[in-house]
């Protein structure tokens, strides 16, 4: 598995090219290289992931860690130091094939989609960049490794949010986004920092005297990692950044918002899970309660959404939410007996990276075609762009959870596992995704089915009550419509993969059976929801979601304004830590410390002023100072005598 | 010959023959000829030294040479150098070689204000190669002078005031660290001044180090910009030329967390462990408020001034951890801090040479107009918030994993308050940023203005590359490091 480092040095190769001198080369030139570095990239990542595979099972049949590179790269001490290297393990090798493929999907849209575009081989460069750190990050061989690339991927997120960057949405989101992500990261640099002191080293596998050493410190060191991961992750209340992270690029949000980076922080709990599970099983508990609240609150925001990126967006941060309440609920390593979430979690995390990357791409194929991103000016476009429209059907049936589709598999075995964990927490996931089935219909409809914006417009136009002829939606070109058909086509079968047989709690082969009750509920339930959405949105605007407005016109307006926690980070950040703080410690700085030792100047200053006086130069006035000193001196004298 | 002598000698011997220049051209070639030596200088002594250690020499210092010159009070010119001083050594010459390319088209008088830069340069390399208390010190002394004259007469601003405070405030400072030397030679029975001897004696009595101690550390902390001592490094980089902020922040600042180091805690242990945590108390406080401060400013330099005072105060925070991590990293962010804050400067004059103003309000979509200056700006940016793969991620993480070693309450609280600057540096850093390089142009005028020219760009690029240079291969210079550090805690507590 040697050829696993050129995994990495591909894509940072392609980065370094097209920073370096992509100024200088045509459009058509940088998109190629990108693209091209990506096409290897990706046949080598799943050439390793199949050789892994096919290999990496040991005597007792479990799939074990293989490390083809690991160097120290900044020693510490003498025990502690900062490797970098290359590990393969069955959820790594996942996340390589999920990472490239999407990647190479992106890249290939992208030549479509940014066509034209300024800064077109920037936006390759950032693309590669993003990809090099998010490889790094899933092959990490340890926390610190793994912190390293966090942070780059982290600052790639920055810059492809920040692309338009003449745009003052698109600043300011990137600069929400990077400091909310990195304000999380202080929390898990100083638990990787307890974890490294107390275990002595930052693997991921410390030795059982290790973490004997560690004791009770580690699920605090574990509790603040998480914190970290669930600022990638946005986990509530971190995941204010999150939907305005989509001023950038679409095909970005599919890529770094939706499939990959946001889910680095349930990777990270994935990676560390042996240690949470055995040592610090009410850390996991929390982490299934925060989650499951997190997939509640985002479910309850899409629902009125009006901009369909942002829809998109709350959806992710409540499909992230399952399957970090997959691993949450997770009682045991074996999957047989209370370690199914694990599997479930990877599983969802592999399907949820197809279908929702094929949601984005086809919102960008939308936005594209008319120009906004808001509902108001969408509407039947099923009879314009006729591939778009199946393709986002297919990612609907699959995140609502209908069976054939890849979300239903997955989905129901975090169901399932829910169920295992309590029946409440069963119940209540089994709702929330009743609830994703309902917006992502509400969506479809919007866009694809009503009234058609265009026709409006156009009755308009021939009217004569606006003056610009309006612009016809249409099909996208190849380059985009070609990687929407292949996730489509992977979204349709992936939910086949004999998944279990190759992730599982502790790397043994499961076999995933359903639960023929549980399946059936949930599906029952998905079409409950998808019926409500047909009768709510599917003719435009029926008389049940006028009456809907009314009744629940509050709930509804704060759910837009998504419960307002937004300003309550604003207010703190702006009111708070500038206003109260900042700027009373800069105002301090000048005017007390520096003015005192102005003021020392100053007193030095007078005093010479008082003392000058004194060399007047006065012949006579000196007399009368000899003369008294003297006069002094001899009274003092004659007195002491 | 000692190649030791060679980094006082060349800038010395610069001096005369930029005084017989008579052309600008002569006065550019004869700094960048002067300059060039003494990079390759201690590129030289570099790969000397550590092919030297690779041969299983493990003297504390090597190169050592001494030239008694005063006798009765056994004053020498001893010089030696260890990694640590090697890792400055270095740090000076990329400073003072990418300073000249900074001033590179300095107006008016070029060739005085190179001849003071030179003599600057003297005391700078001077006090990195002794390693005699009053020697160092005077060369310590040569640094400042030379500032007061560069800020005063080529700076901007209210240039007569800062310079003016600045070299107040450092004397004033080197007033203590006078008594402080003073102290420590008759304390250790006033045989010797050479700092190794005295260390090795160890004899000074624990009621002499509590006064000598805090005066030293003071004094040398006010160029390292101690909190409550370090008004000065706002105004007094915000008045100063390029070339000048780049050397100062760059490098002079350096010698106070070096003489902190090499002469406070080395000589006088035993008090360095036991009034460590008044100025760990001071320099968390450094730390976070300059950071803080920075959040609020609207002046380019304030707020690299600020930030410099955030970073130095991790240096010394880090110094007073003394473990070998800690030390280690703080010389590392010496180094980092050195080379970042020198491109940030450089980039900052760049800019305020053509714009005129640093005030932030005033400034609008510069990626547009500048867009090499504006890359350069972000790239300095996330390299002084710690990005992976500069420098500045290496030195704080060093830091604040040496200082988890230290494993009781108060340490670890500090090192948690010392760690949220991390965040608070991407405040203020981004918050720049997005302020001032993107957006749409706003002014008519700043729309006409050019790109970086050669002599920038080639400055630029330069410290960029020395920057990712240590952020990607970090183990070279960790360890060259850790060698000297090492050593010096090893003296300090057998």
């Amino acid at each position: 598995m040697e050829q696993s480092i050129f995994i990495l040095i591909l894509p940072l190769l392609s980065f370094l090219v097209l920073a370096l001198a992509g100024k200088k080369m045509p459009h058509k030139l940088a998109g190629t290289i990108g693209t091209l570095s990506l096409a290897a990239t990706a046949i080598l990542a799943c050439a390793t992931a199949a050789e892994y595979f096919a290999a990496g099972r040991n005597g007792a049949a479990q799939f074990t860690d293989i490390m083809p590179y690991n160097i120290a790269w900044l020693p510490l001490n003498d025990t502690l130091s900062i490797d970098m290297g290359i590990l393969l393990s069955p959820i790594s090798a996942m996340m390589l094939i999920v990472i490239t493929v999407i990647s190479l999907m992106v890249h290939i849209y992208s030549l479509g989609y940014m066509k034209g575009e300024r800064g077109f081989q920037r936006y390759y460069a950032f693309l590669s960049l993003f990809t090099f750190s998010m490889l790094g990050l899933v092959v990490a061989t340890n926390i610190f490794q793994m912190y390293i690339f966090w942070e780059l991927v982290g600052v790639s997120s920055y810059l492809l949010i920040g692309f338009y960057y003449t745009k003052p949405a698109a600043i300011a989101a990137s600069k929400k986004a990077f400091i909310v992500t990195r304000f999380a990261d202080l929390f898990f640099l100083i638990g990787i920092l307890i974890y490294g002191y107390y275990t002595g080293t930052f693997s991921f596998t410390p030795t059982e005297t290790a973490i004997a050493a560690a004791g009770t410190v580690l699920p605090t060191a574990l509790m603040l990692m998480f914190i970290g991961g669930a600022g990638k992750s946005a986990m509530f209340p971190l995941h204010i950044w999150l939907p305005d992270a989509m001023e950038g690029p679409t095909p970005v949000s599919a890529l770094i918002h939706a499939a990959t980076m946001v889910v680095a922080g349930v990777y990270l709990v994935a990676r560390m899970f042996p240690l949470f599970v055995v040592h610090a099983p009410e850390v996991l508990h929390a982490i299934a309660y925060i989650g499951a609240f997190t997939a509640l609150y985002a479910a309850v925001v899409a629902c009125v959404q009006t901009d369909i990126k942002r829809v998109l967006a709350f959806s992710t941060i409540s499909q992230i939410a399952f399957m970090m309440v997959a691993l949450g609920v997770c009682t045991s390593t074996d999957p047989h007996e209370g370690g199914l979430g694990y599997m479930a979690s990877m599983f969802h995390l592999f399907t949820h990276a197809m279908f929702k990357g094929l949601l984005f791409l086809g919102a960008g194929a939308i936005i594209h075609a008319v120009h906004s991103n808001e509902k108001n000016h969408m509407g039947g476009l099923r009879k314009y762009m006729p591939i778009t429209h199946i393709t986002f059907l297919i990612a609907c049936l699959a995140i609502a959870g209908i069976p054939p589709f890849s979300g239903f598999f997955s989905k129901d075995e975090i169901i399932t596992a829910c169920y295992g964990f309590s029946t409440p927490m069963g119940l209540f996931m089994s709702g929330v995704a009743a609830m994703t089935a309902f917006y992502m219909f509400r969506l479809y409809y919007l866009i694809f089915w009503g009234k058609s914006h265009y026709a409006e417009q156009v009755e308009l136009y021939k009217a004569g009550k606006i003056v610009e002829e309006p612009h016809k939606p249409h099909e996208a070109p190849a380059a985009m419509t070609i990687p929407l058909v292949f996730l489509a086509a992977v979204t349709c079968v992936a939910g086949f993969i004999p998944f279990g047989e190759f992730v599982s709690s502790n790397g043994e082969a499961y076999t995933i059976h359903l639960d023929s009750t549980i399946a059936i509920n949930s599906t029952l339930l998905a079409i409950g929801g998808i019926l409500l959405a047909t009768v709510m949105y599917a003719t435009g605007n029926s008389r049940i979601t006028r009456v809907v407005n009314v009744v629940m016109h509050e709930p509804i307006k704060a759910a837009y304004h998504r419960f307002y926690l937004d300003e309550v980070w604003l207010f703190i950040t702006k009111k708070v830590i500038f206003n109260c703080i900042s700027r009373p410690i800069a105002w301090f700085d000048r005017n007390v410390v520096d003015a005192s030792l102005d003021l020392m100047a100053r007193a030095a200053q007078r005093l010479g002023t008082l003392v000058r006086p004194l060399q007047s130069g006065n012949i006579q006035t000196y007399c009368i100072y000899f003369l008294s000193g003297a006069l002094a001196i001899m009274l003092v004298l004659l007195y002491i005598y | 010959m000692n190649m030791l002598i060679l980094f006082i000698i060349i800038p010395i011997v610069m001096l005369p023959a930029l005084w017989a220049c008579r052309k600008e051209a002569q006065v550019r070639a004869v700094m960048v000829t002067g300059s060039t030596l003494l990079l390759l200088l201690s590129a030289w002594l570099t790969v000397d030294f550590i092919s030297c250690r690779n041969a299983g020499n493990n003297d504390i210092m090597l190169y050592t040479a001494s030239w008694p010159w005063y006798e009765k009070l056994n004053i020498a010119l001893s010089v030696g150098v260890d990694g640590i001083s090697v890792a400055m050594l270095l740090l000076t010459s990329v400073i003072v070689f990418t300073g000249v390319f900074a001033s590179w088209r300095i107006r008016p008088m070029a060739k005085e204000f190179f001849l003071w830069y030179t003599l600057l340069s003297v005391g700078v390399y001077g006090f990195f190669v002794s390693t005699d208390l009053f020697t160092m010190f005077m060369f310590y002394e040569t640094a400042l002078i030379p500032m007061y004259l560069l800020i005063g007469v080529w700076g901007s601003g209210k240039k007569e005031y800062s310079a003016m405070k600045l070299t107040l405030m450092l004397m004033g400072g080197s007033a203590f660290l006078l008594m402080g030397i003073l102290g420590i030679y008759f304390g250790s029975g006033a045989t010797t001044m050479n700092i190794h001897e005295i260390a090795a004696m160890n004899n000074i009595p624990t009621a002499t180090q509590y006064i000598f101690f805090p005066l030293t550390f003071i004094g040398f902390g006010v160029l390292g910009a101690l909190f409550p001592f370090h008004t000065w490094s706002p105004d007094g980089h915000a008045s100063a030329p390029t070339s000048v902020s780049m050397l100062h922040a760059g490098v002079l600042m350096k010698l106070g967390g070096y003489g902190c180091f090499r002469i406070a805690m080395y000589l006088m242990p035993q008090a360095a462990s036991d009034l460590a945590w008044i100025f760990i108390i001071l320099t968390t406080i450094s730390v976070v408020y300059g950071a803080l401060s920075a959040i609020s400013q609207t002046d380019l330099k304030y707020i690299n001034a600020y930030s410099s005072v955030s970073h130095c105060g991790l240096v010394l925070f880090a110094i007073l951890m003394m473990t070998k991590t800690a030390c280690t990293g703080a010389i590392l962010q010496m180094l980092s801090h050195g080379l970042m804050t020198a491109l940030f400067f450089a980039i900052i004059g760049m800019i305020y040479g053509r714009t005129h103003t640093r005030d932030i309000k005033q400034m609008r979509g510069l990626m547009k107009i500048m867009p090499f200056l504006a890359v350069g700006y972000v790239i300095a940016g996330l390299a002084n918030l710690g990005l992976p793969g500069f420098s500045g991620f290496v030195a704080e993480m060093t830091v604040f994993a040496g200082a988890f070693e230290v494993n009781d309450t108060f340490h670890r609280t500090v090192t948690i308050i010392a760690c949220t600057s991390i965040v608070i540096t991407a405040v203020y850093i981004l918050r720049v940023v997005g302020r001032i390089l993107y957006g749409e142009p706003e002014n008519e005028e700043h729309k006409k203005l050019s790109d970086a020219t050669w002599d920038e760009r080639f400055t630029i690029i330069c410290l960029v590359i020395c920057v990712a240079a240590i952020g990607i291969a970090p183990m070279w210079v960790s360890s060259l490091i850790a060698d000297g550090t090492g050593n010096v805690l090893a003296n300090m507590f057998p």
